[in-house]
């Protein structure tokens, strides 16, 4: 009952954002250029990594390229879900209209992480896809079902890790206000998931796996295609899903205690 | 007289934005925090030996990589996002009417957003240096002035691209888009992420004709006191700033005869 009272609210949602986005159809266009420069602009910045020597960390070029292909799929996902919603969490907080979605007779969560897509982070998600499945066919991947569900499985919590900490910045707002910039900070450190995680220096590993844990987000996926990672890391990867979410959760409710309302 | 009031513009307008930016000090910190992606490179170099093969030394790598990092600071444009807003609301309308171009007022703005940035970027340089003591080095005085000027003039080359593509604007109403796209190759091609001198020879071989490695290697590498052509980067920086200035001039009146005041 309330699954499907969730499930009719989104497909409103669905309905208005897109059809106020394909208002812009020229921008559409653009944004598919630009995810392919983009995309080739990463694999040009590997390969001159590449260019003297076979292995970086431990990872040759071909399978770096899985890295690359994941990032590319999270990355479509941030700009068709988190990147629009959290523009609207910063305006609703700091309009002072966050209190019209308070009262709205749903959670409040759904509502403001949801409420928005941008449809041009598809083909991002599209070309993500198709990098990958270049990626299986070169490193002859054999796609068996554990295979299957055990990727499915890591990438979901990536995208769920990856929601949570969009989700913890843009909660920061209800006291900060305007959070542009850190998610700015958020969108640099995450540009390290390109890489994998072995090609950078101890410290650096052991902040990026404990504090923010972009490790998990695109080195455990790619490490369940090339079939060599660890079941304990991908035990491990989904309880920190589950941790993350949970405490964003968390963070939201108590958060809301202290929304004053703005101009109002 | 005349120049008396020209100068008494360019004080007050200095004067209003600065005090307007340090009332957001804390955001432009988190902002200069969001350009540490250098490091992580030069982490990547280094960790895995990469620059032996590019003459490089770690030395002079970590030199690079952290003027890159300060070139990077002082030539961040934003231009296009505020008038795209104050387009979109209708806020240039009464610009439009003062006698003062409106561009200079977000010249201003970067201008004071440079002088808040300053300290927290020295703050991240104090950090830089006390985790790679070894790379510490005071640059003399000729090296700093001439570095200082063809920092100037790569934010004046961006800050009159993005001018461009701001007024364009008048035609398209997201123009911002346009900016996503074009920020791709400065990315990947301006030396931020990988010195000039490491890209394969096939992309050497035409890069010098375009406007990026003007933008972060060549002031990079002129701080940091590797050897370039000192009078052919600056004199290619002027040529593109007299070519793009009145491309600008060209396309502004254009598009005030275009404008429809939207939103007001």
């Amino acid at each position: 009952m309330n699954l499907r009272k969730y499930l009719k609210v989104y497909k409103k949602f669905l309905y208005t954002s897109l059809a106020s986005e394909l208002e812009y159809k020229t921008n559409l266009l653009i944004d598919l250029i630009t995810a392919i420069l983009s995309l080739i602009g990463s694999i040009f910045l590997l390969s001159i990594f590449f260019q003297n020597t076979g292995t970086i960390g431990g990872w040759k070029f071909e399978q770096a390229l899985i890295i690359q292909g994941i990032y590319t799929i999270l990355n479509g996902i941030t700009n068709t879900w988190f990147n629009p919603n959290l523009t609207e969490i910063v305006k609703h907080i700091r309009e002072g209209t966050l209190d019209f979605v308070l009262l709205k007779p749903i959670d409040s969560q759904f509502f403001i992480s949801l409420k928005k897509i941008n449809p041009s982070g598809f083909l991002e998600i599209l070309l993500g896809f198709f990098l990958l499945s270049y990626c299986v066919w070169i490193n002859q991947i054999n796609l068996n079902f554990s295979f299957l569900t055990l990727s499915l499985i890591t990438i979901i919590c990536s995208i769920c890790i990856l929601y949570s900490l969009w989700f913890f910045i843009s909660t920061t707002t209800i006291w900060f206000v305007k959070t542009w910039n850190a998610t700015e900070v958020l969108r640099s450190f995450l540009y390290i998931g390109r890489f994998p995680l072995n090609s950078f220096s101890f410290s650096l590993r052991i902040f990026f796996s404990v504090f923010i844990p972009i490790a998990f987000i695109t080195t455990i996926p790619s490490e369940v295609f090339l079939g060599i990672s660890q079941l304990w890391k991908i035990l491990l990867e989904v309880i920190v899903t589950f941790v993350f979410l949970s405490t964003s959760r968390r963070f939201w409710l108590f958060a809301l205690k202290y929304y004053t309302s703005a101009s109002s | 007289m005349k120049s008396k009031l020209i100068i008494g513009k360019i004080k007050t307008l200095l004067k209003v934005q600065y005090s307007n930016m340090l009332e957001y000090r804390m955001e432009i910190a988190l902002w200069a925090i969001s350009g540490i992606i250098p490091f992580f490179m030069l982490n990547i170099w280094t960790t895995n030996n990469l620059n032996e093969s590019i003459n490089f030394s770690d030395i002079m790598l970590s030199r690079y990589f952290l003027c890159a990092f300060f070139v990077r600071q002082f030539s961040v444009v934003w231009v296009v996002f505020s008038f795209e807003e104050d387009s979109l609301l209708g806020k240039v309308s009464p610009y439009l009417i003062q006698p003062l171009n409106p561009f200079f007022r977000y010249f201003a703005q970067h201008l004071a957003e440079q002088i808040t940035r300053f300290p927290f970027a020295l703050i991240i340089a104090f950090f830089f240096f006390i985790f790679n003591p070894e790379s510490l080095w005071i640059p003399n005085f000729t090296t700093l002035f001439l570095s200082t000027i063809s920092t100037f003039l790569s934010f004046i080359i961006q800050f009159l691209i993005q001018s461009i593509i701001a007024c364009l604007c008048f035609w398209i109403e997201k123009a911002s888009s346009i900016e996503k796209l074009l920020f791709i190759p400065t990315l990947f091609l301006s030396g931020l992420l990988a010195p000039v001198a490491s890209f394969p020879e096939y992309v050497k071989s035409w890069i010098y004709l375009t406007p990026f490695p003007y933008l972060i290697d060549f002031p990079a590498n002129l701080l940091s006191g590797n050897e370039t052509n000192i009078s052919g980067g600056l004199s290619m920086q002027i040529m593109w700033i007299l070519l793009l200035f009145p491309v600008f001039r060209k396309i502004w009146t254009e598009g005030t005869k275009k404008y429809t005041a939207m939103g007001s």
